[in-house]
């Protein structure tokens, strides 16, 4: 009964491509109740577009069933859906006491000067946005960050800038003039 | 088939760094789903909840609550009723490792996911699940794509789905991502989360066991527990008692991390000291650092002392001197670092994870980290100490909806008992 009502609703939106649809039509099928693939589905849209904007809200809300006012309270809440324009690269220093104590504060302030960003800010070029996470469940190996969601491990002052030079060559035009 | 030897190191024995996760067909080579085909052929559901209540296994995670206990409160039908028309059950893991300083689930997820893959699976035969969920951050993404694999591996062999080994039994599993929110590890959060909402923690009771997920009779538990499972079920309580050095049973997934020569995560008899974890495994402190206080088992945890080495890392001992084991994964913080700094950072950190249902919580820990970060910056003044001790009362248990805030209490609490003369030399003022 549910399907039904999802594949109804699916017809009406047209913000979302088929892709997304699809995607988050498969996680909502783990649930009886398709409002629980939520966050998933913020995550889906997120996933190609880098952020949720009020239109890709609104048109998921549609699709799972939800008012987009009670999917926006769900977006606000959690840290990893972002409601305003991120850059093409997020890089997350993890902020964790185990991290803290190995100077995630130095590489933060290296990074800083490298992209003349602080923290929640994104580059002119749109490149890069630099934002603090929790704990990454990576103490033994810390200090950690977070690029793209993938971990880069035992960082320094130095190597911690490989993170936004690794693809420089593809991205880079002028923001990271020093 | 192969019945795999008992084995003093039931949860990583097939975790090897040097080699990928076992798929299912090596899985299965060295014994595994032993556990699903002997509780779905050879035990009915109340002797697998009685070998489990027998073998004194407690929640790894934090809490320390006797499993066997929690999973007895979940409502259960006779095999005429629940063939006729079987009750909808969930099983779910907390996989949602966000508690500062905690690194050990990852280990199990990423080393061999099909360990708690079977855990979930043999768990929901005990309880007769009808569906299980995997709730795990949304930063593990490796973990969350080896489960994937797995889960898919198990549904084209059929140890999930429909009929299970011709048992009349369908089970389902489902990783479900999530993102960010540590408030979204207590249990009743993380069932509004996995419900698509806030996580905000839900009022007990009707406890989960009863009314979980959609008021449906639910179990929670974290992924070491839920791992422990198989290997309970294969070779028994007494087995699995065996293997502590205490009453706790069992091994347990230790971790030290800190500015010390090798941080690391070590499965190891349950009731291992702190001292054998940080000079034997751990190698000690590094050169120039020496040790002056420790978080036992992540950030919520009351600070301990160098004194307290010698005590065996399990609930029962480490209760006794005022902290909790918690996850067992120790922070060991230096006498070189700057000790309120740490504290600020750990109180930072619970500021800002607050869900802000109740005002304790959410107004209470900024004011908390703001008197710190007055200390820390030379600019504190007796207000803020006393603000500071006034908050151990009034953020505590009882005060606040769950124990976040409390949590947050622990650290802070301990450090003005044992540290109190360096806040009092810290401040510039006397005004209060």
């Amino acid at each position: 009964m549910e399907t039904n009502k999802m594949n109804s609703s699916a017809n009406l939106v047209t913000q979302l491509t088929e892709q997304e649809i699809q995607e988050i039509m498969d996680l909502a099928s783990h649930y009886d109740y398709p409002q629980a693939a939520s966050i998933e589905a913020l995550k889906v849209v997120q996933q190609y577009r880098g952020w949720v904007s009020d239109e890709s809200l609104k048109a998921i809300a549609k699709l799972i069933d939800m008012s987009p006012e009670e999917l926006d309270s769900v977006a606000t809440f959690y840290s990893l859906i972002f409601r305003s324009p991120v850059g093409n690269n997020m890089i997350m220093l993890c902020d964790g006491i185990t991290c803290w104590m190995h100077g995630c504060d130095k590489l933060k302030a290296s990074l800083s000067n490298k992209l003349g960003i602080d923290y929640g800010e994104t580059t002119q070029d749109k490149q890069y946005t630099l934002i603090p996470v929790t704990c990454q469940g990576a103490c033994d190996r810390a200090p950690v960050a977070l690029k793209n969601m993938q971990l880069h491990t035992e960082l320094n002052e130095t190597s911690v800038l490989n993170l936004v030079e690794s693809n420089s060559k593809q991205t880079n035009s002028s923001g990271e003039t020093q | 088939m192969s019945q795999a030897d008992p084995t003093n190191r039931p949860l990583t024995q097939h975790v090897d760094q040097s080699r990928g996760a076992y798929d299912l067909n090596q899985y299965e080579a060295v014994g595994g789903y032993n556990s699903v085909r002997k509780m779905l052929k050879d035990l009915s559901p109340a002797e697998g909840l009685d070998i489990l209540k027998a073998s004194n296994l407690r929640g790894r995670g934090g809490a320390g609550f006797p499993t066997g206990m929690k999973w007895s409160f979940v409502p259960m039908q006779s095999d005429a009723e629940r063939l006729a028309k079987p009750m909808q059950k969930y099983i779910v893991a907390n996989a949602d490792e966000m508690e500062p300083g905690t690194f050990k689930d990852r280990v199990i997820m990423e080393g061999c996911p099909h360990l708690l893959v079977e855990g979930m699976i043999t768990g929901a035969a005990i309880l007769q699940a009808t569906t299980g969920y995997i709730f795990i951050r949304g930063e593990y993404v490796e973990a969350a794509e080896k489960l994937n694999r797995a889960i898919s591996e198990c549904r084209d062999k059929g140890w999930l789905g429909k009929n299970i080994l011709g048992s009349g039994w369908d089970f389902d599993l489902h990783v479900h991502t999530s993102a960010g929110r540590y408030i979204c590890g207590e249990e009743t959060a993380l069932l509004n989360s996995l419900e698509g909402k806030r996580a905000t923690p839900r009022a007990k009771p009707p406890f989960p066991q009863v009314s979980g997920l959609w008021g449906k009779p639910t179990i929670v538990n974290n992924v070491e527990t839920i791992a422990n499972i198989p290997n309970i079920i294969n070779f028994g309580p007494e087995w699995f008692q065996s293997l502590s050095l205490t009453e706790d049973a069992g091994t347990k997934l230790y971790g030290v991390s800190g500015r010390v020569k090798k941080a690391g995560c070590w499965e190891l008899p349950m009731g291992t000291s702190a001292r054998e974890l940080l000079e034997v495994h751990a190698g000690g402190m590094s050169d120039g650092y020496s040790l002056k206080t420790f978080l036992p088992g992540g950030g919520s945890t009351p600070l301990l002392l160098p004194e307290h080495l010698d005590t065996p890392m399990d609930y029962t001992h480490i209760g006794k001197i005022g902290s909790r084991m918690g996850t067992g994964t120790m922070i060991m913080i230096d006498e070189q670092v700057d000790f309120i700094g740490a504290l600020k950072n750990l109180e930072h950190f619970f500021a800002q994870e607050s869900c802000g249902f109740c005002t304790p919580c959410r107004d209470g820990l900024p004011w908390v980290e703001k008197c710190l970060d007055n200390i820390m910056q030379g600019k504190g003044t007796r207000a803020d100490i006393e603000f500071l001790d006034r908050a151990t009362v009034n953020l505590n248990m009882g005060y606040t909806f769950c124990a976040h805030a409390p949590g947050a209490m622990g650290p802070l609490e301990s450090a003005l008992k044992y540290f109190r003369d360096e806040f009092e030399a810290r401040i510039v003022s006397e005004a209060s």
